[in-house]
């Protein structure tokens, strides 16, 4: 990464509020093209919600969001795709009665305009869901539904790709296996922007995380500096006594 | 064979030929047309139902009006019967485009709203105050395009372009982003889809469907009253058929209109004192144990039905 690259993605004092709740409370940071950031933080603090703002999912109610430097908050969810922003959903959200060829193959017709679009089949081989091609989606389990979440996305050939704790409950294998390919896509150039509550998994992939706590920014920097941090510590072992 | 060609060949062609000879073979015209025009709207259903999930409870909104929009254009206009179904058609499009905004409502709450939309134009059409246009309740009686056996044609050309249009969803990659939207709305615009453009879309197509099918059912009976063409049996047979046979599928709704309206006069006249309670439990049967219709047993051997 250099760290000179104009950033894809601006996210300015953003505030999304739920009834009277602030979820995202003046939230700032930024990412690069073929950057891994990493978004931690402990449950509730505003992780899903950024991810859904971004992805157009809801409106933001304060601050901005820019791609290229342009504004996209408040704009529809399929128009950003087409823009280049995709992303999986922490509870995965496949057709379920769909094949999961079709599930992909959706994707692969109506996102972005690609010069070279993937095609169904590698997609389906580079993510391990080829012998599971023509089964139902509800068919798949969780882990698989995931993989299924992140193959659709890639179909849109997106430059920026937010991950909602994709690595839960995936085995130490498929973890090692996963993180090799969210950073080969990174090496072509995608921004990535990954949550996840599994910390050595964070530590391993990314370049740079944000600590998010009740919809604030508390850290940037170096998971490892994060790590030190009294605040990062107090808000971590405090959100985990009290789940 | 790419399979919309198999599906043209195999399902679409042989029963519009079937459907286009019957009449010289057999006596029962009105039969054989009461039978097009569940067929047509057991299709519009699918279109709408199967494609996009919104099960529309007043979709007879659009027959009566189509009806009407015909009968408008030969009382007041003199039109030749086939632009009056045209017209017909036009005026579904357009109570569809006044309706959308009821796509933005969902499950139980879709289907009540336009049920009250349906009742909402029977009573427009149906007010003394517009008689000078509509003949408000007391019926349209047509003169000069009285001909069955034109309307009969007409209702199966229709037929055959509902059925193609299946064929198309079927097979087309517009067919399988309104399946995905019917099966997560969020996930289908995470896919590029363009959600509201294709609810949108296939409410209209099945719009069309019903005007047509209203105007063309106006054009062979000609003398008909509001209460006619307006009838909440027309939507509930139609969602019946088309769930007893089996949404989503090209086959399923016309399996269903042939074997239920099949029985409805088969009973209806050998036993019309049973047929109530036969029907009854049959639909409750189907409900009960085969909630995805009649294809389903074969889906659940793995057989693909199309
Ligand atoms: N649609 C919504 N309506 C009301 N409140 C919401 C909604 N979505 C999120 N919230 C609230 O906003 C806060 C932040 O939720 P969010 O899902 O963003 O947290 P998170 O950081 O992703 O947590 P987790 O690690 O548990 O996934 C929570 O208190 C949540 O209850
Ligand atoms: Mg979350």
């Amino acid at each position: 990464m250099s760290p000179k690259a104009r950033p894809i993605l601006n996210v300015a004092k953003l505030v999304k509020r739920f009834g009277g709740f602030h979820a995202l409370d003046g939230l700032s940071f930024h990412v690069v093209p073929g950057e891994i950031l990493g978004l931690v933080g402990p449950n509730g603090s505003g992780k899903t919600t950024a991810i859904n703002v971004i992805s157009g999912l809801y409106a933001p109610d304060g601050g901005e969001v820019t791609l290229d430097g342009q504004p996209i908050g408040g704009i529809a969810s399929h128009r950003l795709v087409h823009r280049g922003i995709n992303r999986t959903f922490q509870v995965p959200k496949p057709f379920m009665s769909l094949t999961v060829r079709e599930n992909v193959q959706v994707a692969l017709s109506h996102g972005r305009p690609a010069v070279a679009p993937p095609s169904v089949a590698d997609l389906l081989d580079e993510y391990r869901l080829t012998e599971l091609a023509d089964r139902p989606a509800s068919e798949l389990n969780s882990a698989q539904q995931k993989m299924l979440d992140l193959t659709r996305a890639l179909a849109t050939r997106p430059r920026l790709l937010l991950l909602d704790e994709l690595a839960a409950g995936l085995n130490p294998a498929e973890l090692d296996w996963i993180a090799g390919r969210i950073k080969a896509l990174a090496a072509s150039g995608m921004a990535i922007i990954v949550v996840e509550h599994l910390m050595g998994f964070i530590e391993h992939i990314t370049d740079r995380v944000i600590v998010l706590n009740a919809g604030k920014e508390i850290f940037e920097g170096k998971l490892a500096a994060a790590v030190q941090e009294p605040q990062v510590i107090e808000v971590f072992l405090g959100g985990e006594h009290a789940a | 064979m790419p399979s919309a060609l198999k599906h043209t060949l195999f399902i679409l062609a042989p029963l519009v030929i079937v459907l286009a000879v019957l009449p010289g073979v057999y006596q029962n015209h009105l039969l054989l047309f009461n039978f097009v025009i569940f067929l047509v709207l057991a299709q519009g259903v699918n279109i709408i139902y199967g494609f996009t999930g919104y099960l529309p409870f007043g979709y007879v909104g659009f027959f009566g009006a189509g009806a009407y929009g015909f009968a408008i254009m030969v009382m007041h206009l003199q039109a030749p019967a086939l632009l009056a179904v045209l017209a017909a058609g036009v005026v579904g499009i357009l109570l569809g485009l006044l309706l959308t905004p009821l796509l933005r409502l969902s499950g139980a709450y879709f289907a009540i709203a336009n049920l009250a939309a349906s009742l909402a134009v029977l009573h427009l059409v149906a007010n003394p105050a517009l008689e000078s246009i509509t003949k408000g309740p007391y019926g349209v009686s047509l003169t000069g395009t009285f001909n069955p056996n034109s309307a009969y044609m007409a209702a199966v050309v229709v037929l055959a372009l509902t059925v193609a249009a299946v064929v198309y969803l079927k097979n087309s990659s517009f067919g399988l982003a309104l399946q995905a939207v019917r099966e997560d709305s969020v996930s289908a615009a995470m896919a590029g889809v363009n959600v509201v453009k294709m609810r949108v879309l296939a409410w209209l197509a099945s719009a069309l469907v019903a005007g047509l099918a209203g105007g063309i059912y106006a054009w062979y009976v000609s003398v008909f009253y509001p209460d006619n063409v307006f009838s909440g049996e027309f939507s509930i047979f139609a969602i019946v058929f088309a769930l007893f046979g089996g949404v989503a599928t090209i086959t399923g709704p016309i399996v269903g209109v042939i074997i239920l309206y099949g029985i409805y006069n088969l009973i209806g006249f050998t036993t019309p004192q049973y047929f109530q309670l036969i029907y009854g439990l049959l639909i409750m049967g189907l409900v009960l144990f085969l909630p995805a219709g009649l294809v389903s047993l074969a889906t659940r051997r793995g057989w693909h039905v199309p």
